[in-house]
């Protein structure tokens, strides 16, 4: 069997002032695997992916990348690994071709090779026009995608992305998800992947892995997930608005705004019976969609649950479902 | 790495340096020129002239050596200060930290950098001189040792300053507290035989008197200390620098969390 991409084992790191940002976390990434690892803000995140890149130092614990111990031969290490972090981490004020063939000196590539490199990179990803220009001259979504194209020349194995498509349009972040697919599949490049917007982690990632509180609280794939949610939002816009909320047998439903209720739908239970009775009622529906991304959904539950806030399986009502959707569309301000 | 990785990285990070210097030139190369032209306009020509000889020497060719190695100081050491601070302050450290080049080279490459500002300048402050007065080199070999040392010496201070800086004010207190007075006080302007006894061995505990005495004496054959010993106590630094800044290094001191 191959060597995971990435293998941790007991990983702890406590700071100076006795906080314990990872508590002993195992956790392992398979070869070619596109994977997520979620968790909210202060969650343990960064600071695992930080060890890994050798950013943040361990307080205990292994970690190997493709079999290679950081603690015997890190350097080694290093030349499988491609770091996108999450806070701009280039010199403004140099150009991008400049930062990009720094890149490919620091890991010993020779010019020769790193120019033919760094043109299909900044060709893939749209900064061919921007080479000879100063860094912080760019937007926010060239600088993301300049850090993707530097992590990139060096041909990492394992490309390690922290909120790579934070603060970027829509558009963009498509385009971006289109080129990790690619690199993904065409190229086997494993990916791990954090981020706050769980549509990507749903889209994107095969597994995952959520982190609360420096601990892995779930660490599975994306499928079997999602088949752990036991309930549903969805939002109904009806045809007129309706003065009362309507009762509907077996449902919990709440008016959002006169022509429009969220109704909370259990796994088992029937659409069917809901537009039944909504229509004997002369209610009439004409769209309907997700409250939340369902990832998201689950993704609250289980942070939720290992806060010590739910017990059992996890399930959430209407309200915290509305909290999923107002923090996501919160990231995205 | 294999030595001709580690000849790439090293050089990597030497150019991306010497880049960042002849980018912003008006901050860098052009402030110590002026400097020194006033030097030696007011100190070697208007108030020199009424100063006489020293050492044998008029008052400018005495001061010559000093202000090329007083620049050479202040301009390697506030190179790899500044540089090395503004990479960890825009976290731009991390590019270097997460590839496989070994700390020395990193440490190296920071140095030579600052080595090559220093003594840039060094040369224009020279070229500056001959405006004023006739230089002559009694001892090339010597000259050109001690101001490369120096250089390497100063550099190393810079990074190590930058290491343990938290915000830009730390990385001026040491040239403005310690740095400028220690090279005022370092025989730049003056012989220390001028000075009475106990300044005199005073004198003798500041570093900076032995380099800027051997350049001096490379250039016109006198010193005030034993240039054996001078050229000793320069090497001593440079490598108590070097472990130190490489151990701070590897324990990741400011750099790592």
């Amino acid at each position: 069997m191959a060597e995971p991409a990435l293998s941790i084992r007991g990983l702890t790191k406590a700071y100076g002032n006795g906080f314990r940002a990872l508590k002993g976390i195992d956790l392992d990434v398979a070869q070619g695997d596109f994977f997520a690892l979620l968790g909210p803000n202060g969650a343990g995140k960064s600071t695992t992916l930080g060890i890994v890149s050798s950013l943040v130092q361990k307080t205990a614990g292994k970690v190997s990348v493709f079999g290679i111990d950081i603690d015997e031969d890190f350097a080694r290490a290093k030349y499988h690994l491609g770091v996108v972090p999450q806070e701009f981490n280039f010199n403004q004020f140099e150009k991008v071709d400049d930062i990009i063939h720094a890149q490919a000196g620091y890991y010993g590539m020779p010019m020769r090779e790193a120019k033919p490199r760094a043109e299909t990179l900044l060709k893939d990803l749209g900064l061919w026009d921007k080479r000879k220009g100063s860094a912080r001259m760019l937007s926010g979504g060239m600088k993301r995608r300049l850090m993707i194209a530097r992590a990139l020349m060096h041909r990492p194995k394992l490309l390690i992305l922290d909120e790579p498509t934070a603060g970027v349009d829509i558009e963009l972040r498509r385009s971006m998800w289109d080129y990790m697919r690619r690199i993904n599949r065409e190229e086997g490049t494993t990916i791990i992947l954090t981020t706050h917007y769980l549509e990507e982690a749903e889209s994107l990632c095969r597994n995952i892995a959520i982190i609360n509180n420096g601990e892995i609280v779930q660490n599975t794939s994306v499928r079997d997930l999602l088949a752990q949610l036991d309930t549903e939002t969805f939002l109904l816009d009806l045809s007129r608005p309706t003065e009362s909320v309507p009762v509907v047998q077996g449902f919990e439903v709440q008016q959002i705004e006169g022509s429009q209720l969220a109704v909370l739908v259990k796994r088992g239970q029937r659409l069917n019976d809901l537009f039944q009775q909504l229509s004997s009622q002369g209610l009439e529906v004409v769209s309907m969609r997700n409250r939340a991304n369902r990832l998201e959904e689950m993704f609250v539950s289980m942070v939720e649950h290992s806060n010590g806030g739910k017990t059992g399986a996890p399930t959430q009502g209407i309200d915290a479902a509305q909290d999923a959707s107002d923090d996501r569309e919160g990231a995205r301000r | 790495m294999s030595p001709t990785q580690i000849a790439i990285a090293l050089w990597t990070v030497v150019l991306k340096e010497i880049k960042r210097f002849m980018r912003i030139w008006p901050q860098t190369l052009l402030p110590p020129s002026i400097t020194m032209t006033m030097y030696f306009i007011i100190f070697g020509n208007l108030i020199g002239s009424r100063i006489g000889a020293m050492d044998g020497f008029s008052y400018m060719d005495y001061i010559v050596p000093g202000l090329i190695m007083m620049s050479v100081i202040t301009n390697s050491y506030s190179n790899v200060a500044s540089s090395f601070f503004s990479n960890k302050f825009q976290r731009s450290v991390e590019e270097m930290m997460v590839s496989p080049m070994p700390n020395w080279v990193i440490l190296t490459g920071f140095v030579v950098g600052g080595m090559a500002r220093g003594l840039g300048v060094g040369v224009i402050v020279t070229i500056v001189s001959l405006f004023f007065t006739q230089i002559s080199v009694e001892h090339p070999i010597l000259t050109v040792a001690v101001v490369v040392l120096t250089a390497a010496l100063f550099s190393l201070g810079g990074f190590i300053n930058a290491l343990m800086a938290d915000k830009f004010d730390d990385i001026s207190i040491v040239p403005t507290f310690v740095l400028t007075p220690l090279t005022y006080l370092g025989g730049v302007f003056y012989s220390i035989s001028m000075l009475p006894e106990f300044w005199q061995g005073a004198s003798m505990l500041n570093p900076i008197l032995y380099m800027v005495n051997v350049f001096r004496y490379g250039f016109l054959g006198v010193s005030d200390i034993p240039v054996g010993i001078a050229l000793s106590a320069i090497l001593a630094f440079i490598i108590g620098l070097f472990v130190m800044a490489l151990w701070m290094l590897e324990r990741g001191k400011g750099i790592r969390s």
